[in-house]
């Protein structure tokens, strides 16, 4: 037990119990067996949005939008399909699919099952879809970590796409963008390549971004996003794992932080000391703006795409609400093999097509007819 | 096996009907020829429709129309075969007479398709392609027969400016025919500058959406005399055939290839002891100018590959070897969808008789070729002067 | 966008539009797709299914601007005729393309994309679709 009763009050029964220790760590060694991204072909640049509205700075150069016939579901299909080609597995073998994204197709009605039959993976598995604004991608990585590490799953897919919503004219809607990746865990081996030294948590009710039911468009807390709600939590989760886990900022090779936008991530890194080069191969935001709850999952495979067996990976979500979710990932000799098994991010990321304001509006699903 | 004759023929214009019901159209067009074979009554009704239900909410036509043209308690029903059951319709009746069951059978052809928005009609018509696998994926008729039209032009090195003759021709025709719904001649000019629906298939290549009904009083020769009708009004069917195809364009063998046209033909040609050459006009399905070309291919008036050649050619003018579309075909009279066939019916009678505002000299031997789907259900008939 | 149908008409085909599922027949061995219960070569009713690659060439194409109802927002759009290289042809949309993109032996690949909605309180109708290779 890593519990321990730390305090009984005479006057009631309540009970106070308090971790011992912070991290996160399953029965079993961990890893990813396949991971994949996806990315939509169409990109409008911010001086676009800019122009619609008479805005002359913007915080990224440009940002990803999903065709018209393309939605967060859809995303996390590609997605599932490009990761189970390097798992080089039975899809009949995934016994979880978790979706996470905060623009599902079906307010009630679950995103995964379809992915789950896209992919073949039907029916023996669990199937779910998870909402913590951004980081409902990391949330279904965290629970996929559990299943498979407690031994009760062979394979757990995580997924975290969205085809985010800005509201017209407001400066979300120069990052609010498409995209997603998945990432199929298993029990580390010579067949993943990479695997989970720890896993770390940081949660509290910081109120910085919200969408009610029925609305369109999620409301802002405006700079209250910044300082109480995403670096706290960053920072927090980041320098919470590497405590529990005797590492220091110097032990990563790279580090992928959420981001909603450039500037963001890049103040994380410094203020952890953190230099930029060991974040950038993750950072993706200015090319492809933020991908929500894709973000970090995006971001990541981009760095697995490159990164060499033995590197450290530090992963840190952000999920308005809030929370952080970190994670140390140690590449393993798998990569190597297995990278070129389906299409790198930057593949996607490269295959563009610029659509001006109107086009952009269609391919939102804005237009009444 | 009885001999079946044509006695009687009746047509309402082809265009937009906006004050006509479906069955005052199909009551109208089957009075006129009930007159015109000065009868007053008939032992059956065949109503050749597609789709009237999606279209104005009406299904059981053959008691519709039999009831409100005063026909009493005799059998009628509605025969569906897509764009083709006119032409289908014609053939059931007068196997009815063939076998003997029947001695004078009406054979009503009708449309109704201006009671919806355009964009119904579109899916309405795609009823008849394949539901699950063309229509769900976003086809319509036009997309199906614009794929077809891409293929041809690029497999057999035509242009969109050969294709568009076909149209011309149509209306060149249709402009002498008091019932067709376009009554003004075109040029290729003006066929590639309307506007693309589905390229290559632009406006003026294909047939409009309208409303009509048609009709034909089909009975025995011996019937015909006992009924002192003058032999110069007797039309004979004296060939018929049909055949299907995939439902599924995709699924077909050969994209280039009417071969349920073929085979019609080949039934027909048998049955009426002719070949090809002996046809003096035809009237086929162009519904598209597409499928013109294909048509014209399929039943054995061009080689394959060389439909759209005829009509570079010169040969489908009234004067040329091969006369087509006589009253302006499908494009120019117009295509009130399970009327055509009947329509394409009554044209070929009236050549026959001589009595066609384009009159063919000295026509004696006419073939209809009906086209349901995308070329997935067709029927041909061969019609002779008596 | 149009009245849904019973959403079972749509579901008892999501294997085969989502995952592109034929047929094999056990005779002659052609492959059908949409998966038929008898072959329409040798008349044969052992049939199999059989996971189509998704990878095909363009063997003709359109661009629908006047589609029927209930795919208005999507106009223009182009559906192709796709040779598959296990043989079938399908009909389908092609997506992530410009229209003067395409070309005689294009080659695609198959992804999964929405097919139409039904207004805003209908099911989504997901499905096969064919684009450009990416890389």
């Amino acid at each position: 037990m890593r519990l321990a009763i730390s305090q009984r009050k005479s006057d009631s029964t309540f009970l106070r119990v308090m971790p011992m220790r912070k991290l996160l760590r399953p029965i079993k060694d961990v890893g990813i067996v396949g991971y994949g991204a996806y990315v939509p072909m169409f990109r409008i640049k911010s001086a676009e949005i800019g122009r619609v509205w008479g805005i002359n700075a913007f915080p990224i150069e440009e940002k990803a939008v999903n065709n018209l016939d393309e939605d967060a579901l859809t995303i996390g299909i590609e997605a599932a399909r490009n990761a189970l080609k390097r798992a080089k597995i039975d899809p009949g073998l995934i016994r979880a699919i978790w979706f996470g994204s905060e623009s599902k197709p079906y307010a009630v009605k679950p995103s995964a099952t379809v992915i789950a039959e896209a992919i073949g993976a039907t029916p023996h598995l669990d199937a779910a879809d998870f909402e913590f604004a951004c980081k409902a991608g990391t949330e279904a990585l965290q629970a996929a970590i559990g299943f498979v590490g407690s031994g009760m799953a062979e394979y757990a897919m995580a997924i975290g796409a969205d085809t985010a919503q800005g509201r017209p004219g407001d400066h979300l809607e120069f990052t609010a963008a498409a995209g997603g990746a998945a990432y199929i865990v298993g029990e580390k081996s010579s067949e993943t390549l990479a695997y989970f030294e720890g896993s770390y948590s940081y949660v509290t009710d910081t109120p910085d971004f919200w969408r009610r039911q029925h609305e369109h468009y999620p409301r802002h807390g405006n700079r209250f996003t910044g300082e109480p709600a995403y670096f706290r939590h960053i920072i927090n989760a980041a320098k919470g794992l590497m405590e529990e886990l005797g590492l220091t900022v110097n032990d990563f090779d790279y580090a992928v932080f959420h981001q909603p936008n450039v500037k963001f991530p890049l103040t994380v890194a410094k203020i952890l000391g953190i230099p930029v080069e060991r974040v950038k191969p993750g950072l993706l935001s200015g090319v492809i703006g933020n991908t929500y709850s894709g973000a970090t999952l995006v971001g990541v495979s981009a760095v697995l795409d490159i990164a060499k067996p033995g590197e450290r990976i530090l992963w840190v979500s952000f999920g308005s609400g809030a929370g952080s979710d970190a994670f140390s990932l140690v590449v393993q000799d798998a990569i190597e093999e297995k990278r070129d098994l389906a299409p790198k991010t930057w593949d996607y990321i490269n295959r563009k097509k610029y659509i001006d304001y109107a086009l952009y509006v269609k391919h939102r699903g804005k237009l009444l007819m | 096996m009885e001999r079946a004759v044509i006695i009687g023929v009746g047509m309402t214009p082809v265009g937009e009907h906006w004050k006509t019901s479906l069955r005052d159209l199909a009551v109208e067009a089957l009075l006129n020829a009930m007159d015109d074979a000065n009868i007053d009554g008939v032992d059956s009704l065949y109503v050749g429709n597609m789709i009237s239900g999606p279209f104005v909410e009406q299904e059981n036509l053959g008691t519709l129309i039999a009831d409100w043209a005063g026909l009493g308690h005799i059998p009628a029903v509605k025969v569906e075969a897509a764009c083709a059951s006119g032409g289908a319709a014609v053939q059931e009746g007068a196997k009815a007479v063939m076998s003997g069951l029947e001695d004078v059978v009406a054979v009503v052809g009708v449309e109704k398709m201006t009671d919806v928005w355009p964009s119904d009609a579109t899916r309405y018509l795609a009823y008849a392609a394949d539901a699950e696998w063309e229509l769900f994926h976003g086809a319509s008729f036009v997309a199906l027969n614009a794929l077809v039209m891409r293929h041809y032009m690029h497999t057999y090195g035509y242009t969109e400016e050969d294709l568009a003759l076909f149209a011309v021709n149509a209306h060149i025709n249709g402009a002498k025919n008091p019932y067709a719904m376009f009554k003004k001649p075109i040029k290729v000019e003006t066929v590639l500058k309307s506007p693309y629906i589905a390229d290559p298939v632009k406006l003026f290549d294909a047939s409009p959406v309208c409303d009509g009904a048609a009709a034909v009083i089909i009975t025995t020769p011996e019937k015909a005399k006992e009924l002192g009708i003058p032999k110069e009004k007797w039309v004979e069917i004296s060939g018929m055939g049909r055949a299907i195809d995939t439902i599924n364009l995709a699924n077909r063998k050969d994209l280039l290839r009417l071969k349920a046209a073929e085979v019609a033909a080949e039934k027909a040609y048998r049955m009426a002891g002719i070949a090809p050459e002996d046809v003096d006009l035809f009237e086929i399905h162009d519904a598209f100018t597409i499928m013109a070309a294909l048509s014209l291919e399929a039943v054995g008036a061009a080689e394959r590959g060389k439909g759209a050649e005829l009509a570079k050619e010169g040969q489908i003018a009234i004067d040329g070897d091969c006369p087509i579309q006589t009253m302006g075909g499908l494009k120019a009279r117009g295509h009130p969808v399970g009327a055509t066939g009947v329509y394409q019916t009554v044209e070929a009678a009236l050549q026959l008789r001589g009595e066609a505002p384009n009159q063919v000299p000295d026509a004696e031997v006419a073939l209809t070729q009906n086209i349901g789907g995308t070329g997935s259900n067709i029927t041909v008939t061969i019609l002779r002067r008596v | 966008m149009g009245k849904p149908m019973q959403v079972s008409r749509f579901w008892r085909h999501f294997k085969e539009k989502y995952r592109l599922i034929g047929t094999k027949c056990k005779k002659c061995g052609k492959i059908h797709f949409p998966p038929r219960q008898v072959c329409n070569e040798c008349g044969s009713r052992e049939m199999e299914e059989v996971q189509l690659s998704g990878r095909g060439k363009v063997i003709s194409w359109t661009i629908v601007r006047n589609p029927p109802s209930g795919f208005e927002y999507y106009k223009p759009y182009p559906l192709a005729l796709i040779e598959l290289e296990e043989g079938p042809i399908i009909l389908a949309q092609l997506t992530d393309v410009e229209p003067e993109e395409i070309t005689f032996g294009m080659e695609v690949e198959m992804v999964t994309r929405k097919i139409r909605e039904f207004n805003e309180d209908g099911i989504i109708l997901y499905g096969y679709k064919f684009r450009p290779p990416v890389k």
